[in-house]
C-alpha cells in the first residue's frame, strides 16, 4: 500500500485555466519526491490537492489508504495526518511560537496542554530554536519563521509532510538553516513530497525528482538519472535555464 | 579649504524638526476651550444654570448609546457574517439591509424606523404593548449602526489572509474551529479600532433622539435655551459636555486596542 497514491488528477479552475492536467503518482511512506517545474505549471496546485485545500475536479487521491475525494472521508482528521508547509510560512501571528506548535494539538488531536506543550517544545528543539518559544512570529526571521512552521506541522506526528517552495521566500542565508531542518526529517524516514528549486536538496535528499510542465508530469527519476541523463527535451531546456 | 559657497553654520538646512513644530498645539487649544468652559460654569451664573439643566440628559445619552450599541453589534456581526455565508438567502438578504440602510440619509431613516417600521412590526409580531419612544429611538439607530458594523465586521474577517485559514485547516482543524481560533482573533484588531468609532459616533448621533422626545443631552438644551433664551450658554454647555464625552472614550478606546494586540507591543 502506498503513502500517497494520485491518480487522473485534473484541475480545472475556469475553462481556460486547466492547472493539473492527468496528474498519476505513487509514494512509498518513507519516499522523498521533490517537483520541480517552471512557475504557473501546477506544482503547487498538484500539492493543494493532495490535503484537499483543492477540490479535484477529476480523480483520485489516497493517503494511506483513505480516499480524499469520497465524501464520506473526515476531511480535518486526513488533514492532520497531512502536514503542509507554505511559502509564506502562514505562522499565525496573534499566538506565541509555542501557542503556534500546539493550537492543533490540544484542538484537534485533543491532547492536554501540558502534554501539547511537551511535544511543542520537543519539535521546536528539533528545528533548533527552543529559546523562541515564547515570542511572537514576527519577531523572528524568515528562517526562523519557516522552521517553526516545520515544527507546528510535525508537532502533529504527521505520516506525510508537503512542502511548497518552502524556501523561495527567504533570504538567500537563511535558506540552510532550513533546508538542513527537511534534510534530517527525510533522514529520519518522514514521507515528504516537496516542490522546490533548491536542486542541492533534490540531490541530496530526494528519492525521485519530478518534472512537471503545462499540468501534467513530463518525466520522473532519481535525481542521479534526472540530473544527468535527462530523457526530455524540456526537462534538459528547463534544467539548463536553473542550473 | 572649504568651497566659497558653503553655507554659515546659521544658514545650514536642518535635518531636525524644532519641537514647536512637533508640539501638539491643537491638544493645547483644546485644553484651553475645556479650561475655559470649567471656569465660566464656576463663575458665570447662566452657565452654571445651563449646566445643571443639560448635564442630567448624560444618563440617557450613555444608556441610549450602550443599548444602541450592543444591539448594531449584535446586527452587525450578524448580518457581517450573513454576507461571508456560503448560504445564498442569507447572503443576499444581509447584502440588501446594508445597501438599502447605507442609502438613506440618518435622520430620515430614524424617524422611517422609530415612527413606522418599529410600530408596524410590533404590531406585526403582536407585541401587546406600544414599543416606547426611547426604544424606538434606540432600535433606530442600532439598524443604522448595524449595517455599518457589518461592513466593518466582513472587512475584518476579510482583512485576514486567506494563508490563515489554509494553515488552520491544514493542520486538521474544523472550519468552526479556524475561524474561532484564528480567524476571529485576527480580525478582531481590524475590527476594533473602527468598532470604537462607531461607538462615539453613536454616541454623538443619540444627538439625533432628541428629535422624538428623549429627555437627553440635545434635548435638555434645547429645551433650556427655549425657556431662557441663553443659546450662546446652553449651546456652549452642550458641545462642551459632548466633547468631554468623546474625549474620554477615546482615550479609554486606545488601551483596549493596546490590551488586544500584546504581540504589538514596543512597536507603538
Ligand atoms: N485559485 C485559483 N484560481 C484560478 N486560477 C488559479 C488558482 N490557483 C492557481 N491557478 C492557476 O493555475 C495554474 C497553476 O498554478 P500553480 O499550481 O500555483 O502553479 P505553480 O505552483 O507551479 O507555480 C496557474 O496558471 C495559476 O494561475
Ligand atoms: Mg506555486
Amino acid at each position: 500500500m502506498n503513502m500517497i497514491e494520485v491518480r487522473g488528477l485534473i484541475k480545472t479552475f475556469a475553462p481556460d485555466i486547466q492547472a493539473v492536467r492527468g496528474v498519476d503518482l505513487s509514494i512509498e511512506a518513507g519516499e522523498v519526491v521533490v517537483i520541480i517545474g517552471p512557475s504557473g505549471c501546477g506544482k503547487s496546485t498538484i500539492l493543494r490537492c493532495i490535503n484537499l485545500l483543492e477540490i479535484p475536479t477529476a480523480g483520485d487521491v489516497w493517503i494511506d489508504g483513505v480516499n480524499l475525494v469520497d465524501q464520506a472521508t473526515d476531511l480535518d482528521l486526513v488533514r492532520a495526518e497531512v502536514g503542509m508547509v507554505f511559502q509564506q510560512f502562514n505562522l499565525f501571528p496573534h499566538l506565541t511560537v509555542l501557542e503556534n506548535v500546539t493550537l492543533a494539538q490540544r484542538k484537534v488531536r485533543e491532547r492536554p496542554a501540558h502534554v501539547a506543550d511537551e511535544v511543542g517544545m520537543a519539535q521546536l528543539h528539533r528545528v533548533g530554536i527552543p529559546d523562541k518559544a515564547h515570542a511572537y512570529p514576527r519577531q523572528l526571521s524568515g528562517g526562523q519563521q519557516q522552521r517553526v512552521a516545520i515544527a507546528r506541522s510535525l508537532a502533529m506526528d504527521p505520516k506525510v509532510m508537503l512542502f511548497d517552495e518552502p524556501t523561495s521566500a527567504l533570504d538567500p542565508e537563511m535558506i540552510k538553516e532550513v533546508l538542513d531542518v527537511m534534510l534530517e526529517l527525510a533522514a529520519d524516514g518522514m514521507t515528504m513530497v516537496v516542490v522546490t528549486h533548491e536542486m542541492g536538496f533534490a540531490r541530496a535528499a530526494a528519492n525521485r525528482v519530478a518534472f512537471i510542465d503545462e499540468g501534467k508530469i513530463v518525466e520522473v527519476a532519481s535525481p542521479s538519472d534526472f540530473f544527468d541523463n535527462p530523457q526530455h527535451d524540456r526537462t534538459r531546456a528547463f534544467l539548463d535555464q536553473i542550473l | 579649504m572649504p568651497p566659497a559657497s558653503l553655507p554659515a553654520a546659521e544658514r545650514r538646512r536642518s535635518d531636525t524638526e524644532t519641537w514647536w513644530n512637533r508640539f501638539p498645539w491643537w491638544a493645547v487649544i483644546i485644553g484651553l476651550f475645556i479650561a475655559f468652559m470649567g471656569l465660566k460654569i464656576i463663575t458665570d451664573d447662566d452657565y452654571r444654570l445651563a449646566w445643571f439643566r443639560i448635564w442630567p440628559g448624560i444618563w440617557l445619552t450613555l444608556y441610549a448609546t450602550i443599548a444602541a450599541f450592543v444591539i448594531a453589534s449584535i446586527i452587525g456581526l450578524a448580518a457581517g457574517m450573513g454576507q461571508l455565508a456560503q448560504n445564498v438567502v442569507l447572503r443576499n438578504v444581509s447584502r440588501a439591509y446594508v445597501e438599502i440602510i447605507r442609502g438613506i440619509p440618518m435622520l430620515a431613516l430614524i424617524f422611517t424606523v422609530a415612527l413606522v417600521v418599529v410600530p408596524e412590526l410590533s404590531e406585526w409580531v403582536g407585541l401587546p404593548n406600544r414599543v416606547s419612544p426611547f426604544w424606538r429611538a434606540v432600535l433606530a439607530l442600532a439598524l443604522i449602526y448595524g449595517a455599518y458594523m457589518a461592513e466593518i465586521f466582513r472587512g475584518g474577517i476579510q482583512s485576514v489572509p486567506r494563508g490563515q485559514l489554509e494553515a488552520g485547516r491544514s493542520l486538521g482543524l474544523s472550519r468552526q474551529q479556524t475561524m474561532n481560533s484564528i480567524v476571529f482573533p485576527q480580525a478582531m484588531r481590524a475590527i476594533i479600532p473602527p468598532i470604537g468609532n462607531d461607538f462615539i459616533a453613536i454616541l454623538k448621533d443619540t444627538s439625533l433622539l432628541s428629535v422624538l422626545g428623549t429627555l437627553e443631552l440635545t434635548r435638555n438644551a434645547r429645551q433650556f435655551t427655549a425657556s431662557t433664551f441663553k443659546f450662546r450658554e446652553g449651546l456652549f454647555t452642550l458641545s462642551f459636555i459632548y466633547l468631554l464625552l468623546v474625549i474620554a472614550l477615546s482615550l479609554l478606546l486606545r488601551r483596549v486596542e493596546r490590551v488586544m494586540t500584546p504581540d504589538r507591543k514596543g512597536e507603538r
